[in-house]
């Protein structure tokens, strides 16, 4: 039962993963990020109730923590590049290179 | 039914202490921000910063000689919150290490005479590039003074992340150690629309590592049963899960760590967000991220991760060449000093993983007065963190119409024109390249003669080769500064005099590494008399 719930975090975290290398708006990047952290929620509780323990259920709680503290960075620096660019594409911010 | 039941943890305050001043420290920064009227603001937030790193250093160097102690009676050591934090020998030493640069790179923060008076930082974040609103805050003299509580939590997670002895308490720490990094990285006064570039891509960039770093966490956790190195290194030997989800979780966690660390091929964001940032955040994160990451990295590897070396060392091994090999070649390409100097930060994160690779340690037999890979790890980042700042120090110091030049055309010559400067600049850059007499030297020396006694002596032998491709890098910049004309026309670069912090940066930095490239007897001994990790029993 646990490897049904091993093979769909898998799945998610590959779409996370895809959206994050294909998507080129900024804040869909981000969201396939959550998307990927979300996957490994699902591997941690999964985990945790094929061995009967509580652990894993504590670090989801953990990840929801960590992930809300990194959207409010997140947020405000793509609104930042917003504001400075009317636009977030990750295509346009090119000024850096070599 | 699972039964909750909660045993409060015996938690030895003493022992944690360095690392509690830094994170209170940070805390009361924040407080000042409330409370202290603005003008006063960035006075004392360098005084306090300055102050609460020095006490977390003292507190650091007061209790040394305890993990000396404390190895001789394993059972006495469970210190700090037992099992997600350890404070051994190898903890004290990167702790010490760690603060110290932090203090250098606190001091270098404070600068403000080479910015003709204002701070490197943005006066308003919030403000548009470019727009009335920012020239307004910035004829009112407003300054972001929260830089320095952001470095502190940044360092207190660093701290963390050197300590933690559990796999989940390591995921939160990187994330403490990233996100005011990725804030600290888009406050540049100057050149606005670059530095925020640079924050969106360590962001998002940042934010993907870190959700890799968690799945394989989450992986080595279903391996495992459990968070602790201990558990996992019980499990590594015991388990009779499939050894498929082992190397899953072990290979995601190591993406993770060396995305932090800046290793190939995980290096892409170094370059542009050291270039973006402002300098001195430049600075310090080359220096204390790299310390950090390198020492969670070793820290699981050894004491998790220990039985499965077999594995790990062939692959780390080969980062650690492609590493130092495609960063000496990019480096050649580059047309600005910054971006130099963060493919010569790729390039040392290679290095540093050679005597890594050697996994030589107490544990696997080392002779009395022979340095092994921690100690050696640990003295290279030494010298590598001294002449790295040094370096970055002179860079904030090279200024046309009040903004930093940083192109190498720019540099065309300046060392003839201001020769003193030009010296200093080329000791850090020699050191470096590893050239003898200087801290680099030392560093390169021991860690490679880790790694031959490891029994990887190729892999030596490929880092002392690929350390001559890498000097090609530090003598281009010579070149230009001493050797070549500047272009007709071009705008005039001058070097602005320093302030007293960029003084005091800098005479620390190049007195540690001369004196340590001289005299390297004392500390390295002292980094291998406390470089034993201490594996609990049970692994």
């Amino acid at each position: 039962m646990t490897s049904m719930y091993v093979i769909l975090a898998v799945i998610l975290f590959a779409i996370g993963l895809a959206g994050f290398l294909i998507r080129r708006n900024a804040l869909v990047v981000f969201m396939c990020v959550e998307l990927m952290l979300n996957a490994a929620n699902l591997l941690f509780v999964a985990f945790s109730s094929h061995y009967g323990i509580l652990d894993g259920q504590m670090a989801a709680f953990f990840v929801m923590v960590v992930a809300a503290a990194e959207v409010v960075i997140g947020l405000s620096i793509i609104v930042m590049i917003f504001r400075s660019r009317r636009s977030t594409s990750v295509d346009e911010v090119t000024e850096l290179k070599g | 039914m699972i039964f909750l039941e909660f045993t409060a943890p015996q938690v030895d305050y003493v022992r944690l202490l360095p690392f509690l001043i830094v994170l209170g420290v940070a805390c009361l920064g924040i407080l000042v921000e409330a409370f202290v009227p603005r003008k006063a603001r960035f006075v004392t937030q360098t005084a306090l910063a300055i102050l609460g790193l020095a006490a977390g250093l003292g507190a650091t160097i007061w209790q040394w000689g305890d993990g000396g102690r404390g190895l001789a009676d394993p059972a006495s050591i469970t210190g700090g919150v037992t099992g997600t934090v350890l404070v051994d020998g190898p903890v004290q030493c990167f702790w010490a290490i760690l603060f110290g640069f932090g203090l250098i790179a606190a001091i270098l923060f404070a600068e403000r005479r080479a910015h003709a008076g204002a701070s490197a930082f943005t006066p308003m974040a919030a403000a548009i590039p470019g727009s009335r609103l920012e020239s307004e805050a910035s004829e009112a003299g407003l300054v972001h003074s929260e830089v320095f509580p952001l470095a502190l939590f940044s360092l207190s997670g660093m701290a963390l992340l050197v300590a933690t002895n559990d796999l989940l308490v390591l995921f939160v720490a990187v994330e403490v150690l990233s996100l005011p990094l990725y804030v600290l990285s888009g406050l540049a006064r100057h050149r606005r629309l670059i530095s925020q570039e640079a924050a969106l891509k360590y962001f998002l960039l940042g934010a993907a590592a870190s959700a890799i770093l968690l799945f394989g966490v989450a992986f080595l956790f279903g391996y495992s049963g459990g968070f602790s190195y201990e558990k996992l290194a019980h499990a590594v030997s015991f388990s009779t899960m499939g050894d498929g989800i082992l190397l899953a979780g072990m290979g995601l966690v190591a993406v993770g760590l060396l995305f932090k660390i800046g290793a190939v091929p995980f290096h892409s964001w170094v370059p542009d967000v050291y270039q973006g940032a402002p300098t001195p955040v430049t600075a310090f994160m080359s220096v204390c991220t790299k310390v950090a990451a390198v020492a969670g990295l070793l820290r699981l590897f050894y004491a998790g991760l220990g039985g499965m070396r077999w594995n790990w060392q062939p692959i780390l091994a080969g980062v650690a060449i492609l590493t130092i090999i495609v960063a000496a070649i990019i480096a050649i390409n580059q047309t600005d000093v910054k971006r130099v100097l963060a493919y010569s930060s790729v390039a040392h994160a290679g290095f540093v993983l050679v005597p890594v690779v050697g996994a030589f340690t107490l544990q696997s037999g080392l002779p009395e007065g022979q340095a092994g890979s921690v100690a050696s790890v640990m003295f290279y980042l030494v010298g590598y963190g001294l002449a790295t700042i040094g370096c970055f120090t002179v860079i904030m110091l090279v200024r046309s119409q009040g903004r930093e030049a940083s192109s190498l055309d720019a540099w065309a010559g300046i060392g003839r024109r201001y020769p003193l400067f030009g010296v200093v600049m080329v000791i850090f850059l020699l050191s470096l390249a590893g050239i003898p007499l200087t801290a680099g030297f030392m560093g390169k020396l021991a860690a490679f003669m880790a790694a031959w006694r490891g029994g990887y002596w190729w892999l030596a032998l490929v880092a002392v080769l690929g350390s001559i491709i890498a000097v090609f890098i530090y003598i281009r910049v010579i070149q230009v500064m001493f050797f070549r004309e500047p272009a007709e026309g071009s705008d005039p670069v001058e070097l602005v005099r320093p302030g007293v912090p960029a003084v005091i940066v800098l005479a620390l930095c190049l007195i540690g590494t001369l004196g340590l490239g001289l005299v390297p007897g004392p500390l390295l001994d002292a980094f291998q008399a406390a470089s034993s990790f201490l594996i609990p029993a049970g692994a």
